[in-house]
């Protein structure tokens, strides 16, 4: 299989399932609202009329209501959806690169190279992820996007080099290896040529769940005011806001709460279908 | 003849317990001219495929070449060559094709790009002047329609379309010597007598050296030139394919024949050899064959050296010695 026969296939055997199938649709609306819909949707910082419009239940006009601020949480919350999911995205695309990376280096060199690898990832696997997030987020405040975009990727990359070093340990003395290196292909060639791209399965299963894992980070993280700053929409941030409100205008905190769990849903649903999709024993 | 590749004296060990090493081949030595195939046969264990890797310098961990062996390609000392020099050597002058044609090509790759892999890592080709060459090797292997079959990925090939696309890879780069570990024993009987018809003709047509590893004296017959039979990392009887057909002198040796069915002939049962191949870390000292060998008496306690037995036929046993 090439490279996008490969992801077409993956993609097919996911729909085949139905948890696959319900987490692709819901992920595809979700995508869809977040990237297609702030065009049509009021500015989501605006202020309308903060006397007469604030707190207004939903209803015409603002389909999910409005904020003690008067903005309109349907903006708000599309909004917050695009830039948790390119957060999301970007972080995890730069922690599967940096895993991918260290576990080829370390799987295929072995030795000396293998174990200093290891141990470094063992010893900031026994970090929690969230204290050392914690930690650089209460130093640096009000920190820039693509910051926090790097801090989240850099973090999260010690179980996916493990992953992938335990795949290419699996791959290392595969004959079709052996046959390359019996053929006078570099090292460089043996490791992004023949053995990444059949780490790919596994290492696209825990990119999926890595998105989840990601946005409920930032949200958690945004909700504690440390993640993304206001006045940029996100969803954590949202539900801070509607924190005093939570009796009067629940609204407010519902529909970025339920825009979080859905996606995370989503994401974990797609997630397991592919794990099952790649697991020759369930396909 | 020209000599093209001469092995002398190779051991490769592996950590045993306690620190010490166990030699999984002892000794080996052998050599192999231009346009010659040299059968290297013997059960799984023996160390024939361990053999054909230390030419490449492909042993695995934690394996090691020993530095009292030899191996000379050529002019060229393969036992002292590091980093791209080795590599040049790897499929440039040695092409080796695997056994199991399932697990030895790529699955993610067509199978034309994996032998313009083989093209372009030696040669300074554009990428299309490879494809062409790929297409062509396919047609010299005997594939029809080369030109859509490269662009096939290995699973949508058969297990003998597999094997020839794995003998187009390693002859890519146009190697001298050719080692081939156990090219049909993945394959169907019909199969194979194909596969090694192919082989053949490379062999005569590019006056490549072929290094032929098996465990199936009857591939042997009619194919190989010479014939190296090995038991417990040792060469036990070296002899051209008739002579040793006609006249096999060592006791192991006598024993495989003895238990290959004839289809001529009195029906009679078959006599396989008692007992089995000893793991490496336990040879026995001595004759290695001893503790299976029918005809073991009081000097086999003694290592056995390569007795002459005949006109350019060697083998290790004593018996020979006691004959004259």
């Amino acid at each position: 299989m090439g490279l996008t026969d490969f992801i077409r296939q993956l993609l097919a055997a996911v729909w085949r399932r139905p948890a696959g199938r319900v987490g692709l649709s819901t992920l595809g609306i979700v995508l869809i609202a977040a990237l297609a819909a702030p065009p049509f949707l009021p500015d989501p910082a605006a202020q309308p009329d903060i006397v007469e419009q604030a707190s207004l239940p939903p209803g015409a006009g603002h389909p999910f209501g409005t904020d003690q601020l008067s903005r309109d949480i349907l903006a708000r919350v599309a909004w917050g959806g695009r830039i948790s999911l390119a957060v999301a995205g970007l972080a995890v695309v730069l922690s599967a690169t940096i895993g991918a990376g260290v576990g080829l280096v370390a799987g295929y060199l072995g030795g000396l190279v293998d174990t200093a690898l290891m141990r470094l990832v063992d010893a900031a696997l026994a970090i929690p992820r969230l204290f050392i997030l914690l930690l650089l987020l209460v130093v640096w405040e009000r920190i820039p996007l693509p910051a926090l975009i790097l801090i989240l990727g850099t973090t999260g990359w010690f179980g996916t080099s493990r992953l992938v070093r335990g795949e290419v340990l699996r791959l290392r003395h595969e004959p079709f290896v052996t046959g390359a290196e019996a053929l006078g292909a570099r090292r460089t060639r043996v490791m992004f040529r023949h053995l990444f791209p059949n780490t790919l399965g596994p290492l696209l299963v825990a990119a999926t769940l890595g998105v989840g894992e990601v946005i409920l980070l930032e949200a958690g993280l945004s909700f504690l005011g440390l993640g993304i700053q206001p006045p940029t929409p996100s969803w954590g941030g949202m539900i801070l806001d509607a924190k005093p409100v939570l009796i009067t205008a629940p609204w407010t905190g519902l529909f970025p709460g339920l825009a979080i769990v859905v996606t995370v849903l989503a994401v974990n649903l797609v997630g397991d279908a592919l794990a099952g999709a790649v697991n020759p024993r369930e396909s | 003849m020209s000599r093209v590749l001469e092995v002398e004296n190779l051991r490769v060990t592996f950590p045993g317990v306690n620190g010490s090493r166990f030699a999984a081949v002892d000794g080996v030595s052998f050599a192999l001219s231009r346009g010659e195939t040299l059968a290297l046969v013997g059960e799984s264990g023996c160390g024939k495929s361990l053999t054909s890797l230390s030419l490449l310098r492909l042993v695995p961990e934690p394996g090691r070449i020993e530095p009292e062996s030899r191996i000379r390609l050529g002019e060229t000392d393969v036992l002292s060559l590091r980093g791209e020099a080795l590599r040049d050597i790897r499929g440039r002058r040695i092409g080796m094709i695997f056994q199991d044609p399932m697990t030895s090509l790529d699955p993610v790759f067509r199978v034309g790009d994996q032998i313009a892999e083989g093209i372009r890592a030696h040669f300074p080709v554009s990428k299309r002047e490879a494809r062409d060459r790929s297409v062509a090797l396919l047609r010299e292997v005997g594939i029809p329609d080369p030109v859509a079959r490269a662009q096939s990925y290995p699973h949508q090939l058969s297990g003998g379309m597999r094997q020839r696309v794995m003998i187009a890879i390693a002859l890519a780069a146009e190697p001298e010597i050719l080692i081939a570990d156990e090219p049909t024993t993945a394959l169907d009987v019909t199969v194979q007598a194909q596969i090694l018809e192919v082989l053949d003709q490379l062999r005569s047509q590019r006056g490549m050296a072929v290094l032929l590893i098996t465990h199936d004296l009857g591939i042997v017959a009619g194919r190989a030139d010479r014939v190296a039979v090995m038991y417990a990392g040792e060469i036990v009887e070296e002899a051209p394919t008739a002579r040793l057909f006609a006249q096999p002198s060592h006791p192991y040796t006598q024993g495989l024949f003895a238990s290959i069915p004839r289809l001529s002939g009195p029906i009679e049962r078959l006599n396989p050899i008692p007992g089995t191949v000893p793991p490496a870390a336990a040879w026995p000292s001595g004759c290695r064959f001893r503790p299976r060998c029918p005809y073991a008496f009081e000097p086999c306690v003694r290592d056995p050296a390569l007795l002459p037995a005949g006109p350019d036929h060697r083998a290790r046993c004593w018996l020979i010695e006691s004959e004259k």
